[in-house]
């Protein structure tokens, strides 16, 4: 088979640069889709020349499951639990796309008990997807026990979304006009008590797994993504932000009560080697956690009284015709949900902008040139839910 | 005809149980030597055979019960009873009883060779561990270069169980543990040379008995003389030996996040467990040859003093399991404590760093062997 040459212009200034002077013949290699790390069934087809990527291509398409299309099928309200399968890990961001896109169409606004909540628990489920992407990422680098520690303070997250909502994984929680129920009693306190064993663990996070010399050395100008690059393609959330570009759309285009919370926005800075390598995407995580404490702290100082639902929205919704695009900042980067009404209880059309799929389409062209253990670093970093991706 | 020169000229007892009665009435002139030869073969081989799976099946509950303490959970708890200890008798059984499958397109003789290879080789190198005065088996002159050379076969059963898999994951996992063994072999054998120019023998069984001094306390480590020589090789020996037995964070032959499995992926059933029992029983002679050499082997205040019998061979084999368990330990918590390196680190780390450091232990040892050799009369 003929070799595919990567094209120049995708190789970076950092990036390892093909050997030519051995030439043997290239492999060609399926990872995937069932591959230990590939964060689910995605399937990137590699051409290796040893244990060098020459080219990549992924493969989509195994988790399709006509989430958009079901939404032209089903009522507005109906469609709400559809929205927690995408991202599985951030199901309440996603909950809070759809609503925030349908309250755009009824021209609503959600009553200010409500608006903390729901920032109070989507800063809450970031904390628990960025935690899921740590331990997986080092689970990717080849370090199991991080993997342990991230899912023992995600359970006390789930234990805290199962109090108020029922539900630990698909909550269904936040819907249009407000939040499904104010928070039980002794709740706050609960996630209060969170924050402050959190607090401790964090420091042993950063210990253990992103000032370890061996991953330095696997994850620091490993898949360097420029600036310009980043924004070419497209990329959102930690993967543009990791690059070096100051983009958040929580303070850039404030949504729900984000203007009158204090954080910073976390961007790569080169910590260990490059801006825009797979280490500084990490590093966004980490450091996005701890902002997304402040956040919840703050929330929960400023927590008002009150409603937590706008009253004239019932089960039956029937927006005005017209359409809205609401774009909110996931924990994988930016969700967005573009709806259209014809007036009727059904949506003429529900069509979502997947971060993931957006970060994954640049991965296969930073690949070439790396190393096949860098392949997975490369996916890890991106940190993508098939679920997302393929919807 | 030939006879063995110890059974022919034991005389016949006067009054035999039924046993010797038996031996005396079948063989009169005493057993033929061949006999002797494949019985005690025999006997060595189910010894052997028996230690390896019983320390083997610990390793891998201990195995378990670590990680599970590292990672904030309990580990098998349930199998057995009292903290999981059947686990692996109930994982052996269970592996016994699967099929025996060997997938398409695979070469079978390479396929059903090489896990019988690994196997054979982990089994053979047990054969110069000194466990106690009275118990080993052979008492290998040139033993640390016979183990060293056993241990490498071992590649060749992982390359043939690699190729022989008709599977691309496992050709990478078969062709990176070949180039990291090759590298690795340097600093191994330099690492080893420092004690072996201290005791002036390659035999673990004269290093050990090297070491008696002190109540049993003289360690090649705790030598006034040597520690500082000692202590950097132990440290080499142990890196290396990580890279040899295929562990964390050198298993890049079968790391599960690029690799699936690597070489063993397509392997499953007995043969599966077979690659399995090899792992853990290289980590344990790779450990007891560091506690031969670098830790005293058998010797430990108070069992050194004992007079020689069996109650003192079983205390000896004791101590030096324990001890060799100790650094299979440390192997572990290495393993659930570190990421993984990549394939060009692991190169570099060996062929820059760990080689050219051995060099020059193994140079300072030898010149400080040779000033202590002009004055002897001065130090202890």
């Amino acid at each position: 088979m003929e070799r595919a040459a990567p094209s120049p212009g995708l190789l970076q200034p950092g990036q390892r640069e093909i050997e030519l002077d051995v030439r043997t013949q290239d492999v060609e290699i399926n990872m995937g889709p069932q591959h230990p790390s590939t964060h689910g069934v995605l399937r990137v087809l590699i051409r290796a020349d040893g244990e060098i990527v020459t080219a990549a291509q992924s493969h989509l398409g195994y988790l399709h499951r006509c989430a958009e299309k079901i939404g032209e099928n089903v009522d507005w309200l109906q469609y709400l639990p559809y929205t927690d399968r995408y991202d599985y890990l951030a199901a309440m961001n996603n909950n809070l796309g759809y609503s925030l896109a349908v309250e755009k169409l009824l021209g609503i606004e959600v009553p200010p008990r409500g608006q903390y909540l729901r920032t109070l628990i989507v800063e809450l489920n970031r904390i628990a997807s960025h935690l899921i992407a740590f331990g997986t990422y080092g689970l990717d680098i080849g370090a199991f026990t991080p993997f342990f520690y991230a899912f023992r303070e995600r359970e006390l997250l789930l234990d805290i979304f199962e109090k108020i909502c029922g539900a630990r994984l698909t909550y269904s929680f936040i819907r249009p006009g407000g939040v499904f129920n104010d928070a039980p009693p002794g709740w706050l306190q609960h996630v209060e008590d969170f924050c402050r064993q959190f607090e401790k663990k964090w420091p042993e996070y950063w210990d253990l797994l992103v000032e370890n010399k061996i991953f330095i050395e696997r994850t620091a100008n490993v898949g360097i993504i420029p600036r310009d690059l980043a924004i070419a393609w497209g990329c959102t959330g930690p993967m543009l932000r990791g690059s070096g570009v100051d983009w958040d759309l929580r303070r850039d285009q404030p949504y729900l009560v984000y203007d009158r919370l204090e954080f910073k926005v976390i961007t790569g800075v080169g910590y260990r080697g490059t801006v825009g390598d797979c280490f500084d995407r990490n590093y966004v995580r980490m450091l996005e956690m701890v902002e997304s404490l402040k956040m919840v702290r703050q929330c929960l100082d400023q927590m008002p009284e009150g409603e937590v639902s706008h009253p004239d929205v019932g089960l039956i919704i029937r927006p005005a015709p017209g359409e809205a695009y609401v774009g909110i900042e996931n924990p994988r980067g930016e969700l967005g949900h573009y709806v259209v009404s014809d007036g009727s209880k059904i949506a003429r059309r529900v069509r979502v902008r997947a971060p993931s799929f957006c970060n994954l389409s640049l991965v296969e062209h930073i690949m070439p040139g790396t190393m096949l253990a860098d392949a997975v670093a490369i996916i890890g970093a991106t940190d993508i839910v098939i679920g997302e991706t393929d919807r | 005809m030939l006879t063995d020169p110890v059974t022919a000229a034991a005389p016949a007892p006067p009054q035999g149980n039924l046993w010797t009665d038996l031996m005396h009435g079948v063989f009169p002139d005493g057993m033929p030597w061949w006999m002797v030869a494949v019985l005690g073969a025999a006997v060595a081989f189910a010894a052997v055979m028996l230690f390896v799976t019983v320390i083997a099946m610990f390793s891998i509950w201990l195995e378990r019960k670590v990680a599970g303490h590292i990672q904030v959970r309990l580990g098998p708890m349930r199998v057995g009873g009292w903290h999981g200890w059947a686990q692996s008798v109930a994982d052996g059984v269970k592996l016994l009883l699967k099929e025996d499958v060997v997938v398409t397109g695979a070469d079978r003789l390479l396929f059903k060779l090489a896990p019988a290879l690994v196997l054979g080789t982990a089994l053979a190198m047990f054969v110069a561990l000194p466990f106690a005065p009275g118990l080993q088996i052979a008492d290998v002159d040139l033993g640390v270069f016979f183990l060293i050379s056993i241990s490498s076969i071992t590649t060749i059963g992982v390359i043939m169980a690699g190729w022989g898999s008709n599977n691309k994951w496992s050709v990478y996992g078969a062709m990176r543990e070949a180039a990291q063994v090759a590298s690795y072999e340097i600093p191994l054998g330099l690492s080893l040379m420092p004690p072996v120019i201290y005791y002036g023998s390659l035999s673990l069984r004269t290093a050990t008995d090297m070491q008696a001094g002190w109540l049993g306390l003289h360690w090649y480590v705790f030598d006034p003389l040597h520690f500082w020589i000692a202590i950097p090789s132990f440290v080499l020996f142990f890196v290396a030996a990580l890279a040899e037995t295929k562990r964390a964070p050198f298993d890049l032959a079968e790391s599960e996040s690029e690799l699936v499995a690597g070489f063993h992926t397509e392997y499953s059933g007995i043969r599966f467990s077979f690659f399995f029992l090899e792992e853990y029983a290289a980590m344990f002679v790779m450990s007891a040859v560091g506690a031969a050499l670098w830790f005293g082997g058998w010797n430990f205040p108070g069992v050194t003093q004992m007079p020689e019998g069996a109650l003192r061979d079983f205390l000896c084999v004791v101590v030096f399991t324990v001890k060799s368990m100790l650094l299979v330990f440390v192997m572990m918590w290495v393993r659930w404590t570190l990421p993984r390196i990549r394939i060009d680190q692991v190169m570099t780390l060996g062929y820059k760093y760990l080689t050219p450091l051995s060099l020059i232990l193994v140079f300072a040892a030898a010149v400080l062997e040779y000033f202590l050799a002009l004055a002897p009369s001065v130090l202890p």
